[in-house]
């Protein structure tokens, strides 16, 4: 079995992974609920709501495991994000507040048209702004501009610099237009019975999908300059062309399904293929936790608590899988039947 | 510490901030523990008897827990931060120690939002007994969502499974640091003030709903399922806080000399009931003695010796002050509370009914507050009188502190934040849901047949 570093951050990858496919599409939500206009406007908020509202506490809790192991198994990595990142960490957290709370306010408010629209816009800029900080943040992480004293933690680049560089920018854009895509795709599926709503997201998957491949460029060039172990591991490494190839497949073949609409099969490449970029991220930024200082061995937990952790990951697994099955199952499998 | 002088010292704004978040949050999580439980229990009666005000009582309810379990939530998600945020030390060398309840307290938190979800939004999708199993789900993984967080706070009252050589840890256990051995106290102290508060306010409002002459039959329901869980929380909460009192006399002698304000070490030791205190000169001022009180309470023995602060280096003692308001705030309440739960209970073993009379009703409403102003000044109690430690003994809050020297930006942005959304929540609470006339959700016929896709 690989050793305990190495399966706790695939844990920390996974969860990510589920995160933005599935909480991010939430967010994706909001932003096209920023973005609704046509005749159509107010049936596509409703689609958005009725997707949106039954899941996304349950897929935000992704980004709670996401922290929870972070600082259980490597605390040291933890406690240098959230220093060095303390700003653009503290913003996205008041659009976690703002995004949640408001959306909640709109489905309750009785006076629905006057609350839809002052709810709707603190709960659609929200969902806007977050995803390209948590984007910010993780271009951040992999740019290198944070350094970590390795024998007093002492965390140094400065509070700003670090995640407003021309890299972590690009890659903020890249996770936003990522979410915008993710639930542009999920909406057509979810707006089956509404063809003409269909085609609206539909058309909005398109132009987000082509979005997201010019993020995707813009982030990797920012990258030869803006974060070059990432780059050197896109690059250079003897899987990266073979790993490329496959995400640009899924990419291309999302589109496709799009084009065709096969929007099953889209939403399944759409998911695949926002798996396959943050697996080749970490990948290529492997064993790096937080680029240049720290690595998954060098703030490791000790193994008890490493073996501990996977423990409790473990036996929680058996109580998630069935539950969160029975979620999606009630809420999303019923819709493909009719 | 820096409580004077330049009052708003960096520390000061990172502990309001925290304080603040902690305020905020602990207020959602003490309902999305008790509400889901009144939920299915109004549910359960509506299955039973069929009677379309227990349906509605229900509705009304999973309305008032979708919010306050959506804010409960988001606050609770930034606090998970705020840990590393503004406490990075504390994290870097504790995060392994006390990450497994929290990693077990987030499977309960998943659970807990995906079958929120399934009730909420599930009902005409899933069969009746389905969604009566995911509201009882959701109780329950509420509960054990906040014993898993309270066990991170008993640890840090009272540190355990560490090996400390010269201030620095060593070695740490963290299965013997889950269970600190203040668990068990804290743990049930937490959860029945969860119940407690909630089930003291929900008692209050449909009692104020009575008064105002609403629709009686209706409010007389709702105080038939939340009373007995006042009275019973009311009844039971001191006999846990006696317990309570009784390990920390021996365990964190100077929390409780600081609760107490008991200054001087001494046997028959008095037990003061408010009064104003003054630190600089060691005494109180005002306050009602009551001989040996402090003594019996701490050991069952009029005559026991109790240490007081000036057993204590001077630099440990938490604010003492401010410790004593409020604990005698929390005491109060709880007294004021388990009294009128006593006298609801007479009341009700006498004639077998819910009191009626306007008096008492306006006594119940006069007691709403009181389980939340409990439950803070508590929180307060045990957070204060841990100062001037983060981790008693072994790590200093102000060690522990963030190297961003804006806090004070990140504690305003917050309080504006927490500040506008109570207000917006109490506001959409009274008026849409609690006072609202109609029907909170009309609900559909159940189609035939499409109930059973999800068994």
């Amino acid at each position: 079995m690989p050793p305990s570093e190495i399966l706790l951050g695939l844990v920390i990858v996974a969860a990510l992974v589920l995160y933005v496919a599935l909480g991010g599409a939430d967010f994706g939500g909001g932003v096209w609920d920023l973005l609704a206009f046509g005749p159509r406007r107010a049936a596509q908020r409703r689609a958005i709501e009725r997707a949106i509202g039954p899941i996304w506490e349950a897929n935000h809790v992704w980004l709670i495991l996401v922290v929870v192991v972070l600082f259980t198994a490597f605390p040291r990595g933890f406690a240098a994000i959230t220093t060095a990142l303390h700003v653009p960490l503290t913003l996205f957290l008041i659009g976690v507040v703002l995004r949640g709370s408001a959306f909640t306010f709109r489905a309750t408010d009785l006076n629905h048209d006057r609350g839809q629209a002052r709810w709707g816009l603190a709960f659609s800029l929200a969902s806007v702004v977050a995803p390209w900080l948590l984007g910010a943040t993780v271009g951040a992480i992999a740019s290198g501009g944070i350094r970590v004293d390795a024998q007093t933690g002492v965390v140094s680049g400065g509070f700003l610099a670090p995640w407003l560089g021309a890299f972590p920018v690009a890659v903020g854009f890249f996770c936003l237009s990522l979410c915008a895509f993710l639930a542009a795709t999920y909406l057509t599926e979810e707006s089956a019975d509404s063809p003409a709503v269909q085609e609206d997201f539909r058309g909005r998957a398109l132009a987000a999908g082509v979005a997201v491949g010019g993020c995707a460029l813009a982030a990797f060039l920012a990258a030869g300059s803006g974060a070059p172990r990432i780059w050197e591991g896109l690059v250079h490494r003897p899987w990266a062309l073979p790993f490329h190839a496959a995400t640009a497949a899924a990419a291309l073949g999302a589109l496709r399904s799009l084009w065709r609409r096969q929007f099953r099969r889209a939403r399944v490449l759409a998911g695949a293929q926002t798996g396959l970029i943050l697996i080749g991220w970490a990948t290529a930024q492997y064993p790096y936790l937080v680029v240049p200082d720290v690595t998954i061995w060098n703030v490791a937990a000790p193994a008890r608590t490493r073996t501990l952790l996977l423990g409790a990951l473990a036996a929680g697994i058996p109580v998630l899988v069935p539950s969160l099955w029975l979620l999606f199952r009630v809420f999303k499998a019923e819709r493909q039947r009719t | 510490m820096f409580e004077r002088g330049l009052a708003l010292s960096p520390l000061l704004y990172a502990r309001a901030q925290m304080g603040l978040s902690l305020a905020f949050h602990i207020v959602f999580a003490a309902a999305g523990i008790a509400l889901p439980l009144l939920m299915v229990i109004a549910d359960a009666l509506w299955m039973r008897t069929r009677d379309p005000e227990y349906r509605e009582l229900r509705q009304r309810l999973a309305k008032g827990t979708s919010i306050l379990f959506a804010v409960g939530a988001v606050s609770g998600t930034v606090l998970s931060f705020e840990l590393g945020l503004l406490w990075p030390s504390f994290m870097g060398s504790f995060g392994s120690v006390i990450g497994l309840p929290f990693a077990l307290e987030g499977f309960a938190f998943f659970t807990e939002a995906i079958f929120l979800g399934i009730y909420l939004y599930g009902r005409e999708r899933v069969s009746e007994r389905l969604h009566l199993f995911a509201g009882v789900v959701v109780a329950a993984s509420g509960a054990a969502s906040a014993f898993f967080v309270t066990l991170v706070n008993a640890f840090m009252n009272l540190p355990a499974g560490l090996q400390v050589e010269a201030g620095r840890v060593v070695a740490a256990d963290p299965v013997a640091a889950m269970w600190s051995p203040s668990w068990m106290h804290q743990s049930v102290h937490v959860l029945l003030s969860s119940y407690q508060a909630t089930a003291f306010a929900m008692v209050g409002i449909h009692a104020f709903l009575l008064l105002r002459g609403r629709r009686p039959s209706f409010h007389r329901k709702a105080l038939g399922i939340a009373l007995p869980l006042a009275i019973v929380t009311a009844l039971v909460q001191p006999l846990s806080g006696d317990r309570s009192a009784k390990q920390i006399a021996h365990l964190q002698p100077l929390k409780l000399a600081a609760a107490e304000a008991h200054f001087e070490t001494r046997s028959r030791a008095p037990l003061l009931v408010g009064g104003m205190v003054d630190v600089e000169r060691g005494r109180v001022t005002g306050a009602i003695p009551v001989p040996g009180g402090l003594s019996f309470l701490a050991f069952g023995d009029v005559d026991a010796p109790v240490r007081g602060l000036d057993a204590f280096p001077r630099e440990e003692w938490p604010p003492v002050a401010k410790v004593h308001l409020a604990f005698d705030t929390m005491v109060g309440a709880g007294t004021a509370m388990a009294a009128l739960a006593a006298l609801m209970a007479a009341s009700w073993l006498r004639r077998r009914r819910w009191p009626e009379q306007r008096l008492m009703l306006w006594a119940l409403v006069a007691a709403a507050p009181l389980g939340f102003v409990a439950l803070e000044a508590g929180w307060l109690v045990t957070e204060w009188g841990r100062q001037p430690w983060l981790v008693r003994g072994v790590l200093k809050t102000e060690a522990a502190m963030t190297a961003f020297p804006y806090n004070a930006a990140p504690f305003w942005l917050f309080t504006v934040l927490y500040v506008f959304l109570a207000a917006i929540v109490g506001y959409l609470m009274w008026h849409q849901i609690v006072a609202s006339r109609e029907a909170v959700v009309p609900e559909a016929p159940r189609p035939a047949g499409a109930a059973h896709a999800a068994e």
